[in-house]
């Protein structure tokens, strides 16, 4: 027990120096943590949102529908099934019908998606109460990004042009009732929401659907003809292979943080070893063995890292906490970057996370501690008793 | 007589090199102590006094020759050996004091004795006796940047002898301080001697010094140049 108590009396004895070498590698731990939390907070919001807003808890196919594939939507719908109009009837389902149709905002025309969705459905968080109206025309929802870009506004008409069941082109006016918030791009870009029995009407699909959305959790799996059903982790496959592209990007970052706490440690280390050559010799000189000696300066750098994971819990907790719950503000522009992100991110910290964060760095800085401390090995007493390093 | 013979140096050499040629630190050099010496090797600088205090401390080997301290020969030592020979039956006084800066005056006396892995309670009872020895006792709590040259070298020799080795080995301990403060220290240094049977051994140049030394050897160029017995008066 003689080595850690030597090491407390030095670290404790070096005063300031100790805490700034503390105070900035926890600067390291609290980076590290801070940053990994806010990608799996942007990574659960990402997911939560999508699911609420577009995917709810999986989805029927009408077996010719491919969202990648425009030409498909043609023949993508057909009668719900009973065994999933009672999913519907019972507001545990919501049926959507999609086709493709044409707009012609400010002169020119542009192609989006037509979607029909009942208003008084609960099943997505999609705002559709607004397409129930008592009005003669057709009441009509988009995305802020939509308004953006086609320069639409609340209140506002445009001309819709699509195809009815036949392929016979129908065109009429919509009136933009509301332009919805939304943080998910994929229920925004390019697509234009309607009531679905107008649509029903306008198309002549008495009855269609393209795809069935389940509620969040639904257990519904049933095998049903010419239905497919699309599980979460399916649906959320693109999305988590974005996870994965950031997480990648995010990794680099926790790296370069951990590279970089590790350099201070390295060189507080050597400096450390350069400045006391002459109180190795010292010790030598009292007796104390070159194995010794390393084990010494190897704990002194690891308590460093210990130190700094207590005063990074003192400030970090509350501070990390603070942010969790207040979230992280994003500037306007990350709107249009793609992805379903709020304007504020909540970061979210595992216990895994902080756990191995920490373990990640001790056991890092120990060795990173114990690297310059081999060259005592080679050290001679009275090289090292004139103040020379050999 | 044999039997007390502590230290004892045959055809000593120590070769340093420089650039393509060597020095010769010590040039066979032979010589006993026994135990209770009080002796002082004088010498001018470069004359090897450091040099084979060093070997005879196992802080350095000899390039040929032997030196044997307490029976063993310090050229065969394994690193281990040679720190438990000095942990256990040498102490080292230095010219710089080598006090441990971020110690207290407690904590650099109490050093050695907890490389010895001797108890929290004993410890305490050494080294406030010993602080005693060395009249700094009221300083035990003072870090060294507070302490005087004088102070930090009586802390020094607190140090050396709190183990109550065989063999202190002194390196010009009063070069750097004033007369007053030398001849306190060299005070000490004597009553310890004599009490505890303690077997000092200096590298000095300090006239200062050589009037308490009781054997002194002069070195010449890594030769033993002169070896005498100083008979004070009383």
């Amino acid at each position: 027990m003689v080595i850690p108590k030597l090491a407390f009396r030095n670290i404790w004895g070096a005063g300031l120096r100790t805490w700034l070498n503390v105070v900035a590698l926890s600067f390291s731990f609290v980076a590290i943590i801070f940053l990994q939390g806010l990608y799996n907070g942007m990574n659960n919001q990402m997911e939560k949102a999508t699911a609420d807003a577009q995917y709810g808890g999986g989805q029927y196919w009408q077996s010719s529908y491919d969202p990648y594939d425009p030409l498909t939507l043609n023949e993508a719908h057909g009668v719900i099934p009973d065994d999933l109009l009672k999913l519907v009837d019972d507001k545990k389902a919501v049926p959507i019908l999609i086709r493709q149709a044409t707009i012609y905002p400010n002169g020119r025309f542009q192609n989006v998606l037509l979607k029909g969705i009942p208003p008084e459905q609960v099943v997505l968080s999609v705002p559709s109460l607004f397409l129930k109206t008592d009005e003669e025309t057709i009441p009509a929802l988009i995305g802020n990004r939509m308004a953006k870009s086609t320069g639409l506004k609340e209140g506002d008409y445009i001309t819709v042009r699509w195809r009815d069941t036949n392929g016979t082109f129908d065109a009429n006016e919509v009136k933009i009732v509301k332009v919805m918030k939304t943080n998910v791009p994929e229920i925004d870009n390019a697509q234009l929401w309607i009531p679905l029995d107008k649509m029903r009407i306008m198309t002549e699909m008495p009855n269609e659907a393209t795809m069935i959305v389940l509620e969040k959790d639904s257990q519904f799996n049933k095998s049903i003809a010419n239905w497919e059903y699309k599980d979460l982790d399916f649906l959320m496959r693109d999305l988590k292979a974005l996870f994965l592209t950031k997480s990648i990007g995010g990794s680099i970052f926790y790296l370069v943080l951990l590279f970089l706490a590790m350099l201070a440690i390295f060189d507080t280390q050597i400096l450390s070893i350069f400045r006391r050559k002459k109180e190795m010799g010292t010790l030598m000189a009292l007796g104390m063995t070159r194995s010794k000696l390393i084990q010494l300066f190897t704990l002194e750098g690891a308590i460093h890292a210990v130190l700094a994971a207590v005063v990074a819990a003192l400030y970090g907790i509350p501070l990390l906490t603070w942010v969790a719950t207040n979230g992280y503000g994003l500037p306007e522009a990350t709107d249009s970057y793609g992805f379903a992100l709020g304007n504020r991110i909540f970061p979210s910290y595992t216990a895994g996370l902080v756990v191995g964060t920490t373990l990640l760095v001790l056991i890092v800085t120990t060795i990173v501690s114990f690297l310059p401390t081999r060259k005592i090995a080679k050290l001679k007493p009275t090289d090292a008793l004139r103040g020379k390093l050999t | 007589m044999e039997n007390s013979v502590l230290i004892k140096l045959e055809n000593l050499v120590k070769e340093y090199p420089i650039g393509n040629t060597k020095i010769k630190a010590l040039d066979d050099v032979d010589l006993t102590f026994v135990k209770g010496e009080f002796t002082g090797v004088v010498g001018p600088s470069g004359s090897g006094k450091t040099t084979m205090l060093n070997i005879i401390g196992s802080l350095d080997s000899p390039t040929t020759g032997s030196a044997s301290v307490l029976g063993k020969k310090v050229e065969k030592l394994s690193h281990k050996q040679s720190a438990a020979l000095r942990n256990k039956h040498l102490g080292f006084i230095f010219q710089t004091y080598n006090l441990l800066p971020v110690y207290t005056v407690f904590e650099n006396v109490e050093f050695p004795l907890l490389l010895l892995g001797i108890s929290a309670q004993e410890r305490r009872n050494m080294v406030m006796r010993t602080l005693e020895w060395v009249h700094l006792a009221d300083r035990a709590k003072s870090k060294p940047n507070q302490l005087s040259g004088g102070q930090s070298q009586r802390v020094a020799i607190a140090r050396a002898i709190v183990k109550k080795p065989e063999i202190v080995l002194a390196d010009e301990p009063t070069a750097n301080l004033d007369a007053e403060n030398s001849h306190n220290i060299l005070k000490i240094m004597e009553n310890l001697n004599r009490e505890l049977g303690t077997t000092f051994l200096f590298s000095t140049h300090d006239e200062k010094v050589i009037q308490y030394l009781r054997r002194k050897i002069t070195l010449m160029d890594g030769k033993v140049f002169k070896d005498e017995i100083i008979n004070h008066k009383g």
